[in-house]
């Protein structure tokens, strides 16, 4: 139940993280991505002011063991930058900047209501539903190819 | 607006305080598409009590603040549903091959500078702004 309640404000501080910096506004997003645009800077300091306090728990959890409520704590993360994470990240880019949408600010854009982001957020699960077929056909081709 | 950096600061500090939350009392990664992603292709569904409440407070919280927090929501979400559906696409089948998206490999990698999370937010970086440049100054749909 701690872990329900926890989960819970983690994922209600997230969302009220979104609402304050402005990343429910679409045009923001795709404003820093505008390099050649009229480019906003915002994106820049919401990526930053999120990275520093994740640094310094990052570094408190390498000196403990377990989580507070227990849990084991995340293992070293991998190294290698394989295909799927390439072909994954390229493909997440173009969704993101065509319409301004990340997974986050999806699920959040319940809240904020408006069709275009309920559909955004449909479409999105059936991409991850499709997901494991995807990643399936694209080995099958790449160990076609060598 | 010329204070819409300092806002940016303030929500960036709460969304990685949340996933510093996160991290250090579940010992778990805050990643939008992989906490969702286990609920759609079943991966995670021993862990959904906490995925659910995750979204939950993802999706109501916000809504809460408003009697407290009550500044118009602007989302300018483009108009073109066929753009959107293409893009959710896109996002859903991408983050789930690369095992994760802004939150996961952005902030919560580049955080423990992770050569995986560095590696994918240059690539989604790349892409986006390959493809603002495309549909918004070459194909004007966007």
């Amino acid at each position: 139940m701690l872990r329900i309640l926890s989960t819970f404000i983690s994922g209600g501080v997230f969302g009220a993280g979104l609402l304050v910096s402005g990343m429910t506004d679409t045009r923001k997003v795709q404003g820093w991505l505008d390099i050649f645009g009229d480019w906003d800077p915002t994106l820049a300091f919401v990526l930053g002011g999120a990275i520093l306090p994740m640094a310094i728990a990052w570094n408190i959890a390498s000196r403990r063991a377990r989580s507070v409520l227990g849990d084991a704590m995340p293992g070293k993360p991998g190294t290698e930058i394989d295909r799927n994470l390439v072909v994954g990240s390229l493909m997440f880019g173009a969704g993101w900047g065509l319409v301004g949408l990340c997974p986050g600010p999806a699920i959040a854009s319940i809240s904020w209501g408006g069709i275009g982001g309920a559909v955004f957020l449909l479409a999105m699960l059936a991409g991850m539903m499709m997901a494991p077929a995807f990643r399936a056909r694209i080995t099958t081709m790449a160990t076609a190819l060598s | 607006m010329e204070t819409d950096w300092i806002w940016g600061l303030v929500g960036g500090l709460m969304i990685g305080a949340a996933a510093a939350w996160h991290l250090l009392f579940n010992g778990r990664i805050m990643g939008a598409s992989g906490i969702i992603g286990g609920l759609v292709d079943r991966t995670g569904w021993a862990t959904w009590g906490e995925r659910v409440a995750f979204i939950a407070g993802l999706a109501l919280v916000p809504l809460l603040l408003r009697p407290v927090y009550n500044v118009p929501v602007v989302t300018n979400i483009t108009g073109n549903l066929g753009a959107i559906v293409v893009a959710g696409l896109l996002v859903g089948i991408g983050t789930r091959l690369a095992n994760g998206c802004t939150s996961g490999h952005g902030v919560c990698g580049i955080s423990r500078f992770s050569l995986r999370g560095m590696g994918a937010t240059i690539f989604y970086l790349l892409s986006g702004g390959l493809a603002v440049i495309v549909f918004r100054h070459l194909l004007e749909v966007i």
